[in-house]
């Protein structure tokens, strides 16, 4: 299958992006560096191309119904133009993916999946809302329409307010809540919400007003210090804060109490896809759970290093790991059995053939000052 | 792109440079580049022998690890410790402070199987296409 270019293809060559393939589409992983585009948005403001992301509506009098029976989190309880973060399961509890689900209102929800997944999502949830309702909840993958720009940073606020016809301060546009408006007079869907841990937005605009807005934003934010950040530093951002990437920290294999994201789970509402292994889970325990660590010895921790015993015997795996840029020391998470799960426990990576002890911390590994 | 031509070179983007019977030994300019910021380098135990081509250690990036090969065979007799705290030197000057292990030969001759300059510039050109 040929990759695809984003809208803004050409304004990340022009910046000297390197280009690499990422589900399917010819992304930007770094401009500058990472650490210098990670430490942009932890101080001042970066742009990222997220349009490979996919989004799906669900639309019609039954759309809450479907978005309530397929996902972990209660969309019932949130209020039209609030979003959520949440859990799309198969039965067997295990991810089909997170994604976001923005309630636009009970007959209408837009929902933002990962790229990797997309095609994924859109077989399952139309089958899955085909077998529970006969009619009343149309399905749409709404993705190729859409050039997705993040804004994330301490002063993402203030270029966004520079260039939107409303006003977009917290009392606006609180934490996960969105509104329809217009960037540079252009009609944009302006979400609070991100994946670095910084204040910020994303904006879902039309493909043929994606480069013109991120030409304004780059122009319009020059004192702000504002610049591009590619995948790698959106990497790093999101593990710092230990925020799951689907196919690495989060899959089919795994569920939302193993991973630490029962905070995502509504066990409250009544039945959704995978509920019954949740509710066992949370009243059983699970077996393996995910947890951050810190270095004890010299070295890395990357995605699919063995945890062993002290025989070397595998009892885990690295799911994530990297040199945060931000604490300038290595950070990783991983799953180990739930009895060795105590923040302060020391556990042994293998790393190129040699154990090297690192111990359960608290996690996000950032906090902001 | 720099590429001195003092130096040897691997198709693996090691470089040497041969003084009498010992070599000092990096990365090429290419390979820091290729790698991005470089944040941790391990290294290997002085005293230990190593083989051409074997890998003696790593060099990590923040998204990346890469293999580092002994470009010749002999007796590590140094390595260099300032890139324990100052990784990032091996992206600065990747030839200078960015070296990493020096070798006491013990096959001089295998440095006869190293790329010359033009030959690494041409295998780069090639890496391009």
């Amino acid at each position: 299958m040929a990759t695809k270019r984003t809208a803004l293809f050409d304004a990340h060559l022009a910046a000297g992006a390197r280009i690499v393939e990422f589900a399917g589409f010819e992304m930007p992983v770094q401009y500058q560096g990472v650490i210098e585009e990670h430490r942009r948005v932890r101080e001042h403001v970066g742009l990222f191309d997220v349009s490979h992301m996919g989004e799906i509506e669900i639309r019609g009098p039954r759309a809450l119904d479907a978005v309530q029976h397929l996902v972990t989190n209660d969309a019932a309880a949130i209020k039209d133009t609030q979003a959520m973060y949440a859990g799309l399961l198969y039965e067997s509890g295990g991810f089909v993916d997170d994604l976001i689900v923005y309630r636009y209102s009970p007959e209408r929800i837009f929902i933002c999946v990962n790229a990797s997944n997309k095609d994924k999502d859109y077989a399952w949830i139309k089958e899955q809302v085909g077998k529970a309702f006969t009619a009343g909840a149309e399905v749409i993958d709404r993705s190729d329409e859409f050039t997705q720009i993040a804004v994330q940073g301490p002063k993402a606020e203030t270029l966004i307010g520079r260039l939107a016809d409303r006003p977009v301060d917290k009392q606006a546009i609180p934490y996960y809540w969105f509104k329809d408006g217009n960037v540079i007079g252009r009609p944009a869907i302006i979400a609070r919400t991100g994946y670095t841990g910084e204040d910020g937005f994303e904006l879902y605009l039309a493909n043929k007003d994606g480069r013109p807005v991120w030409d304004a934003l780059l122009e319009k934010g020059r004192d702000l210090e504002v610049g591009p950040v590619g995948l790698g530093a959106r990497d790093t951002l999101r593990l710092e804060m230990k925020y799951a990437l689907y196919g690495n920290d989060i899959d089919q294999d795994h569920t939302p109490v193993e991973a630490g994201l029962s905070w995502i789970v509504a066990f409250g509402k009544s039945g959704f896809i995978g509920k019954p292994v949740l509710d066992k889970q949370k009243a059983e325990g699970v077996q393996r759970k995910l947890v951050g660590f810190e270095m004890i010895d010299r070295g890395i921790p990357r995605h699919g290093y063995p945890i062993v015993d002290a025989s070397g015997k595998p009892i885990g795996v690295v799911t994530s790991g990297t040199q945060s840029p931000s604490l300038n020391k290595p950070i990783a998470m991983g799953y180990v059995p739930a009895g060795q799960a105590k923040v302060g426990t020391e556990h042994r990576c293998e790393v190129r053939g040699k154990p090297l002890r690192m111990r359960v911390v608290k996690t996000p590994f950032y906090k902001k000052s | 792109m720099s590429i001195p031509n003092d130096l040897r070179y691997t198709e693996e983007h090691e470089w040497a440079r041969v003084e009498g019977t010992s070599a000092t030994v990096g990365i090429t300019h290419h390979a820091q580049e290729a790698l991005g910021d470089i944040v941790f380098v391990d290294l290997p135990e002085v005293g230990r022998q190593i083989k051409k081509g074997e890998a003696i250690g790593a060099v990590e990036s923040v998204k990346a690890v890469s293999d580092l090969f002994s470009p010749l065979s002999g007796k590590v007799v140094a390595v260099n410790t300032e890139l324990t705290n100052l990784p990032d030197a091996v992206n600065k000057e990747p030839y200078g402070a960015g070296w990493m292990v020096k070798v006491e030969l013990s096959a001089p001759a295998e440095v006869d199987q190293l790329l010359s300059a033009d030959a690494y510039q041409g295998l780069l050109a090639k890496e391009a296409k």
